[in-house]
C-alpha cells in the first residue's frame, strides 16, 4: 500500500463524507481527492518526476494537505518545513534534499526570496494567495511561479497513474541533529503505512473518529494524524493556532472530537484554565500524549475533564514515528511507564556490550526493530551509520534510539535519559549544538554553551550560557532577539546569561556538568 | 486612563516577547497571533500579568481573540473590565 492510496481508499468508501476541517471550510473525501489529482497533473506537468522532492512552506491549511497528497500523487516526496522555519534554514534544506517544486505562501514567500537564488534545484514555485503578484521577483527569473488556484482550476480531476511501490521514498521530515545540522529522515511508504496501521490499531480508530490535530504538520506526530485519519476515512479538525486555549476548546466541543492528541505543554496550558469541568467534553473517546510523561496529578485531572477518555502514554522518535505506547488500562499502576511495543514493533534494551537486558530495573539503549524504521539521514552516511545498525536478518536494520531505557518485572518500559545531550522542549527534540551554532553566529558572542533545564510548562526549557568578546554592549534580551531571528521559535532560549568565562575541562571544552550543577547549586540555594 | 493601561502593556510586550518574537516594535493594531508577537506559553504571562497588574480576574470565556489578540483590544477590554468591577 502507498501512503496516497489512504485518500483513493477512503474517497472510493466516503465519497461525501467530511475529511478535512479548518477554519470555515470544509472538504469531503472526494473534493480533496479531486483536488490532490489537479494538483499532481500540475506538478508533473511543471516536470517533477517520481523521486524528486517537493516541500510544501506555509500556515497550516487545507493548502498543506492537497500539497502533501498532490505530491505524493505525482511519485515524488514531499517534506513539510515548519512555518517559523528561518531563511537561512530553509535555504539549507532545499539544497540539502534539491527541493524542485515549492508550494508556499506570499508572506513566506517574501521572507526567503533573497535566498532562492541559491537554490539552483527549485525550478517551481506554487503560491497558495495572489499577494506576491504585485511584486515583481526580478531576482527569481529562473524560477517559474503559479497560483494554487489556477492549477486546480486547470487541470484535470481524473486519477494520475499509480508509479510507486511501497519501498519508495514518500517523505522527509527534518529533525535536529546532534551534530548541529538538520537532518533528513527517509521515509518510505511501507515505513508510513505499518507505523499509521499500528497506531490505528492500538487506538481502535474507526471512520467515525474526529480528531482535532493542534500540532504543526512538520512534526511527525502532527502530520500521522492527518495520515491516519485519510487511512480509517474519519475527519481530521485541524487548528493551529493553539493561542487562545478557549477557542480551541470551542471547537472540540462544536465539532464534537473524538480523539485529541496532545503534548505534555499543551496539557498544562489547558489545565491552567479555571472551569474546565463545567463543559461536556463526553464525545472525546481517547487522549494521547508523546514526548514527554504527564506530570501524575495532569493525568488526574485530565481523567476528570474527559470523563470517557482513554488516556494513551505513548513513545516514539521521527526515525521510526512510534515504538510503544501503554495500554490505558496500566495508567494507574504505572503512570511514568511509555509502555509496551506497538503492534508489529520490537523494541528492547541493551548494556553497553550491545547485550539484551533481560533484567528489571537495568538502564541501557533502547533499540527497536520493524518495517516503521526509516532507511537512514538523507545524504548523511556517517549519521546513519550511528543509529541504524545490523539486524538479525539479512539486510535489516535496528534503529539505536540513543534513549535511556528501563523495564520493569513485567517488561513495561520506562524511559530514563537521553545518551547524548539533546534537549526535549514543548514535545519537540532540540539539538544544543544547533542552538550554539546560531548563537556563534551573533556578532559579539565570544562562547556559548546550551543546556536543558526543568521547566512547567515546557518539561525542559532551554539555558544559554555565553560568553562576550571585548567591548560589546550586548544584553540577554538582544541575544533572545538575535537568536529568534534565525532560528524556530521553540529552539530560542528562553534564559541567557553572560558570564564572564565558562567552565571547561582539561581538554579546553566547555563542561556543560559544572553549569548544571552551578544551575542545582542555586536552586538549593534558593530553596 | 486607557492611555495608561495601554503604555503599561506596551511596555511589557515590548520587554516579554519582542525580543523572542525578533521583533523591534509593532504597532497598536498588530494582531499578535498573525505576527507571531505571542505564542501560547506567552498568552500564559500576559494572562497572569493582567490578573496581578490591573487587579482583575479572567474568565476562561474572555481569554480570546476578540479581547487579546492586539493592543488596541487587550487595552479597551481591561479598561471595560475595570469599569465594570468597579
Amino acid at each position: 500500500m502507498l501512503v496516497n492510496e489512504f485518500l483513493e481508499h477512503s474517497a472510493d468508501l466516503y465519497p461525501e463524507k467530511v475529511a478535512l476541517v479548518h477554519e470555515n471550510r470544509r472538504l469531503t473525501y472526494q473534493e480533496v481527492e479531486n483536488q490532490a489529482n489537479r494538483l499532481s497533473h500540475a506538478l508533473a506537468h511543471q516536470g517533477l518526476s517520481k523521486g524528486e522532492r517537493a516541500a510544501v512552506y506555509l500556515e497550516t491549511s487545507i493548502e498543506t494537505v492537497l500539497g502533501i497528497f498532490g505530491i505524493l500523487k505525482a511519485g515524488a516526496v514531499f517534506l513539510v518545513i515548519n512555518p517559523q522555519v528561518k531563511p537561512d534554514k530553509v535555504e539549507y534544506i532545499l539544497n540539502d534534499c534539491q527541493v524542485r517544486c515549492l508550494i508556499t505562501d506570499s508572506r513566506h514567500l517574501q521572507s526567503i526570496a533573497a535566498h532562492l537564488p541559491n537554490c539552483p534545484d527549485l525550478s517551481s514555485i506554487i503560491v497558495v494567495d495572489e499577494e506576491y503578484k504585485k511584486n515583481k521577483w526580478d531576482n527569481l527569473d529562473k524560477i517559474e511561479f503559479f497560483d494554487f488556484s489556477d492549477l486546480l482550476a486547470d487541470f484535470p480531476s481524473d486519477h494520475p497513474p499509480k508509479c510507486r511501490i511501497d519501498i519508495d521514498l514518500a517523505s522527509l521530515i527534518y529533525t535536529s541533529g546532534s551534530t548541529g545540522i538538520p537532518k533528513g529522515v527517509t521515509l518510505t511508504h511501507l515505513n508510513m503505512v505499518t507505523a499509521a496501521s499500528s497506531i490505528i490499531e492500538y487506538l481502535e480508530n474507526q471512520h467515525d473518529d474526529i480528531i482535532i490535530d493542534v500540532l504543526p504538520l512538520s512534526f511527525d506526530y502532527g502530520l500521522y494524524q492527518v495520515l491516519m485519519v485519510f487511512k480509517f476515512g474519519g475527519t481530521v479538525v485541524l487548528e493551529c493556532s493553539f493561542l487562545y486555549p478557549y477557542k480551541l476548546i470551542d471547537l472540540i466541543i462544536k465539532e464534537k472530537v473524538t480523539g485529541f492528541p496532545l503534548v505534555p505543554t499543551i496539557a498544562a496550558i489547558l489545565l491552567k484554565l479555571k472551569n474546565l469541568d463545567k463543559f461536556d467534553f463526553s464525545h472525546v473517546r481517547y487522549i494521547s500524549n508523546t514526548a514527554q510523561a504527564f506530570p501524575p496529578e495532569h493525568i488526574f485531572r485530565l481523567q476528570k475533564i474527559f470523563p470517557n477518555a482513554r488516556i494513551y502514554s505513548m513513545y516514539g522518535l521521527t526515525e521510526c514515528k512510534r515504538v510503544s505506547y501503554l495500554p490505558p488500562a496500566e495508567l494507574e499502576r504505572r503512570p511514568t511507564s511509555v509502555g509496551i511495543a506497538m503492534p508489529n514493533t520490537e523494541a528492547f534494551i541493551v548494556d553497553g556490550k550491545g547485550q539484551r537486558v533481560t533484567t528489571a530495573g537495568q538502564i541501557g539503549e533502547l533499540v527497536v526493530r520493524g518495517a516503521n524504521v526509516m532507511k537512514g539521514y538523507w545524504n548523511l552516511p556517517e549519521e546513519t551509520a550511528q543509529v541504524l545498525k545490523a539486524g538479525p536478518i539479512p539486510g535489516e536494520m535496528m534503529l539505536y534510539t540513543g534513549d535511556l531505557f528501563k523495564m520493569d518485572e513485567e517488561g513495561f518500559l520506562y524511559f530514563v535519559s537521553r545518551k547524548d545531550d539533546l534537549i526535549k522542549t514543548a514535545g519537540e527534540r532540540v539539538s544544543p549544538k544547533e542552538i550554539e551554532n546560531v548563537l556563534h553566529q551573533i556578532d559579539g558572542i565570544a562562547e556559548a554553551a546550551v543546556v536543558g533545564v526543568n521547566d512547567e510548562i515546557l518539561g525542559q526549557a532551554i539555558k544559554a550560557f555565553v560568553t562576550l568578546k571585548d567591548d560589546v554592549g550586548l544584553s540577554a534580551k538582544d541575544i533572545i532577539k538575535r537568536s529568534s531571528q534565525r532560528m524556530e521559535r521553540f529552539m530560542v532560549p528562553k534564559y541567557v546569561e553572560i558570564m564572564e568565562e565558562l567552565p571547561k575541562s582539561s581538554h579546553g571544552k566547555v563542561n556543560k556538568k559544572k553549569l548544571k550543577a552551578l544551575l542545582e547549586e542555586r536552586k538549593n540555594d534558593v530553596s | 486612563m486607557e492611555n495608561n493601561t495601554k503604555s503599561i502593556l506596551r511596555e511589557f510586550i515590548t520587554e516579554s516577547f519582542l525580543p523572542s518574537a525578533g521583533l523591534d516594535s509593532f504597532e497598536d493594531a498588530d494582531s499578535f497571533l498573525d505576527k507571531g508577537i505571542i505564542d501560547s506559553t506567552g498568552v500564559l504571562e500576559l494572562l497572569e500579568f493582567i490578573e496581578e497588574k490591573f487587579a482583575i480576574k479572567l474568565e476562561d470565556e474572555e481569554v480570546i481573540p476578540d479581547n487579546l489578540d492586539s493592543l488596541n483590544k487587550l487595552t479597551s477590554f481591561i479598561d471595560r473590565k475595570k469599569g465594570h468591577a468597579g
